[in-house]
């Protein structure tokens, strides 16, 4: 099973010195010698992501800009209460670096949220559900080749919508999820895959993102305005000027227009109850002629925004920190596949290795309380 | 031979798994998670019809109850919003309260009206929200391949 090529185990989260190997890493001596630890249901998971903190912890598998966007933030908002402040607070008032840092903080920590927090991808079919919508579909049995892209059409509030399978996770996608092909996951109400915050944005970590690109056109416009106003008042009274500040001040301004026309962008999205796959789409946009509208949209601003960003967090479904069924996690190989298996050559291995493992042949079902400790972030 | 299981214990010593019977989600509404509550055939011997109808309708009203958007889930989202949804890292959110009391109730189902029949339910939770797993049992020593063929011992241990 090929799970250390994208997963990174966290060591310190270890409890016994020696971890039950995975089956390519050959220790086989070791495998037959150690009793297997209980392992958590992260560490098999089948899509492209990375995690830390023994699960606390999720990012995309490519980190993508995120280290960029983090390093822009600090450095200017680091020049700015070195710079900036000081002459500011003698000039005007002390409130500016209170106002700052608070921006600051609210940016930071909701940056980090919508990096970290499992945007809402959904767990991969069973194998029996699986089995189950194949019977529906077709009856021929002849899995050998891909199949013609299947459909379903459903009526939601007197809308059309047609639901799409997905191959790779095996069952027919709910309205408004997306498969994002970076991390290799069916995500509900996605987003985009944003790779600023490297991350998918979709149903759990939209009110993040939402809170964080507003709050950083307030912050970039505020620092803006900051410099703006010390460069007038250090001409006015003839003190000298650091280059940094001109290096704030480029920043600033090319981000703050585009930053302010996302944040507005995205507000109009929120008002509408659109996705940003929707809108580019052009799904509910009546482009084809026919008489389509958004059959999500309550139809009112403010019962849309509320909906968006004021509806009850929805809990994390892939339970990452959940342990596996300790008699379960032997059966590694023996999966049988029976479906066609589309994704590229080195996710069947994981594939069939996850299905083999939440293949449950004990009936009674996994007690809930396990769930109780994934529901962070 | 008539099957009778009295608790769940039992329905695991002494029966295999015969099928599975999946309750798909209800999108006529929209997004809010709901299913779908059509009978389904393989069930037909082995339970009443509105028990079954009876326990979806109750999962729903509790789902429905998770997601509902009001005054209370304003308060809760502004008050998340000013704290930068720190919040979610300390407290229980409503979602997960419900959630608690889904699975109390699917346990007490499953013990009382289910395992007696040879069913058992799972909780969607652990399917992704997306379906209703409804395992079929048959009696270990009955010679049945497929759900249906044995009698439903009609104990409802109540």
């Amino acid at each position: 099973m090929k799970n250390c090529e994208y997963q990174q185990i966290d060591p310190q989260a270890l409890p016994t010195p020696t971890p039950t190997p995975p089956p390519h890493h050959g220790n086989d001596t070791e495998k037959k010698k150690e009793p297997r630890r209980p392992r958590r249901k992260w560490e098999v998971f089948p899509g492209k992501n990375r995690f830390y903190c023994n699960g606390r912890i999720i990012v995309a598998r490519q980190s993508g800009v995120l280290p960029l966007t983090l390093g822009l933030i600090l450095v200017t908002s680091g020049l700015f209460f070195i710079f900036d402040c000081p002459f500011l607070v003698k000039h005007l008032t002390s409130c500016i670096p209170v106002i700052g840092g608070v921006l600051f903080v609210f940016v930071l920590i909701t940056l980090l949220q919508t990096s970290f927090t499992d945007p809402g991808i959904l767990p991969r079919a069973t194998p029996d559900e699986a089995a189950d919508i194949e019977k529906q579909i077709d009856n021929t049995g002849n899995t050998s080749y891909r199949p013609p892209p299947r459909t379903k059409e459903v009526l939601i509030n007197q809308q059309v919508v047609k639901l799409k399978y997905c191959f790779t996770c095996k069952m027919f996608r709910p309205p408004r999820t997306s498969h994002c092909s970076l991390c290799d996951n069916c995500v509900e109400r996605f987003d985009h895959h944003c790779p600023w915050v490297g991350n998918c944005v979709g149903k759990r970590n939209y009110r993040f993102f939402y809170t964080f690109i507003v709050s950083l056109s307030f912050l970039t416009a505020f620092i803006f305005g900051c410099v703006t106003t010390h460069l007038a008042l250090s001409m006015w009274f003839c003190s000298d000027l650091q280059s940094f500040t001109a290096v704030e001040l480029v920043i600033c301004f090319f981000s703050v227009w585009s930053i302010l026309g996302l944040s507005g962008f995205h507000t109009y999205l929120v008002a509408s109850n659109l996705t940003t796959n929707e809108d580019i789409k052009g799904s509910w946009s009546g482009k084809s002629g026919e008489d389509v509208t958004n059959p999500y949209s309550h139809k009112n601003i403010f019962i849309n925004c509320c909906s968006v960003l004021c509806a009850p967090m929805p809990p994390s479904l892939i339970d990452r920190r959940g342990f596996l069924p300790a008699d379960e996690s032997a059966q590694t190989g023996s999966a049988d596949i029976e479906l066609p298996t589309l994704a590229a050559k080195s996710e069947i291995n994981v594939v069939g290795a996850a299905f083999a493992l939440q293949k449950s042949p004990s009936p009674v079902p996994a007690p809930c309380d396990c769930h109780q400790n994934s529901f962070c972030a | 031979m008539a099957t009778e299981f009295h608790n769940l214990q039992e329905l695991r010593h002494s029966a295999s798994l015969a099928n599975k019977v999946f309750i798909q989600r209800d999108y006529s509404e929209g997004t809010t998670c709901k299913f779908q509550t059509k009978f389904p055939s393989e069930l037909e011997s082995r339970i009443e019809r509105t028990l079954f109808e009876d326990t979806v309708k109750t999962l729903n009203n509790y789902y429905a109850e998770a997601e509902k958007i009001g005054g209370q889930s304003y308060l809760e989202g502004c008050l998340a919003c000013a704290t930068a949804y720190l919040i979610f890292l300390c407290m229980e959110t409503r979602y997960e309260k419900v959630l608690k009391k889904i699975a109390k109730y699917i346990q007490e189902q499953n013990e009382k009206i289910y395992a007696p029949r040879g069913l058992l339910i799972t909780d969607p939770i652990e399917r992704g929200m997306r379906v209703i797993e409804i395992s079929i049992y048959e009696d270990r020593g009955s010679s049945g391949s497929s759900s249906g063929s044995s009698s439903v011992s009609g104990s409802t241990a109540r």
